[in-house]
């Protein structure tokens, strides 16, 4: 999927994600979780890396992945999130803490919070968010 | 996202449907701040029951209208939560902070 950095645009990723998640057997509450974390990092790449501007390109890939070699496909759903605004510094993909009461941040903890895996990547001017989140299910009959 | 408002006796109640994202929570902010700090409503009061969606800029609204509130000595209340703004405030652990009613009732009771 391939969209311009236009906030508009958001509702319509959200009713891919909705689907998406649906699709692979999230909870309803996990489908809206995940949609919300997609959302959120949208929002980050609009406002930071494209400093509000509506006209830049935003990629998302998505992709069925295994929690490890021994489960079976379609166990987890792996969203990446491709930007090319100016690299994101290290210190602030840590979130803040929750316990200063103020607007603002929360959207890098709802990611973290959310997904299972939150990795960022710089390669060639580009930069990469992976998130990845596993159906619970799956993964409670694994461990059992 | 749609926003409207309705006066009773001294409260004034906003009803939001919709989705409250990046696109639309300046609109939900700026009425916020304008009840609050200009036309100075003693009890500013929320209606989240057909929030379909909020993100962390919806909850940062939320958040500014509740602290604008505070600095005028008003009282700034939500009700009605939707499954979604629930689940939103309650991963934002802001949910405590703000006043949170059933019903539009009680929120003009409490």
């Amino acid at each position: 999927m391939e969209l311009q950095s236009d906030p508009t645009f958001l509702c319509v990723v959200r009713g891919a994600i909705e689907r998406l998640t649906e699709l692979f057997g999230f909870t309803p509450e996990e489908c809206r979780a995940v949609t919300l974390a997609v959302d959120e990092a949208l929002t980050n790449i609009i406002r930071h890396a494209y400093n509000s501007r509506p006209d830049k390109p935003i990629e998302l890939y998505f992709r069925s992945v295994r929690r490890a070699a021994d489960e079976p496909p379609g166990a987890g759903l792996e969203i990446l999130i491709y930007d090319h605004g100016p690299a994101i510094e290290h210190n602030k993909l840590c979130g803040r803490s929750l316990d200063d009461v103020k607007p603002g941040g929360l959207g890098l903890h709802f990611i973290q919070q959310i997904m299972d895996i939150v990795e960022y990547q710089r390669t060639n001017a580009t930069n990469c968010l992976r998130l990845v989140k596993f159906v619970r299910t799956v993964k409670q009959e694994h461990k059992s | 996202m749609q926003i409207s408002s309705r006066e009773l006796d001294k409260a004034t109640i906003f009803d939001v449907s919709g989705d409250i994202d990046l696109a639309n929570s300046p609109a939900v902010r700026k009425a916020l701040l304008r009840e609050v700090r200009e036309k100075r409503t003693p009890r500013v009061v929320m209606n989240l029951s057909k929030v379909r969606y909020i993100d962390s800029s919806g909850v940062a609204s939320l958040v500014e209208g509740l602290k604008a509130s505070r600095d005028v000595g008003s009282r700034f209340i939500l009700f009605g939560l939707s499954t979604s703004a629930r689940e939103v405030l309650q991963l934002s652990r802001l949910l405590k902070i703000f006043e949170v009613y059933d019903n539009e009732e009680q929120a003009l009771a409490g």
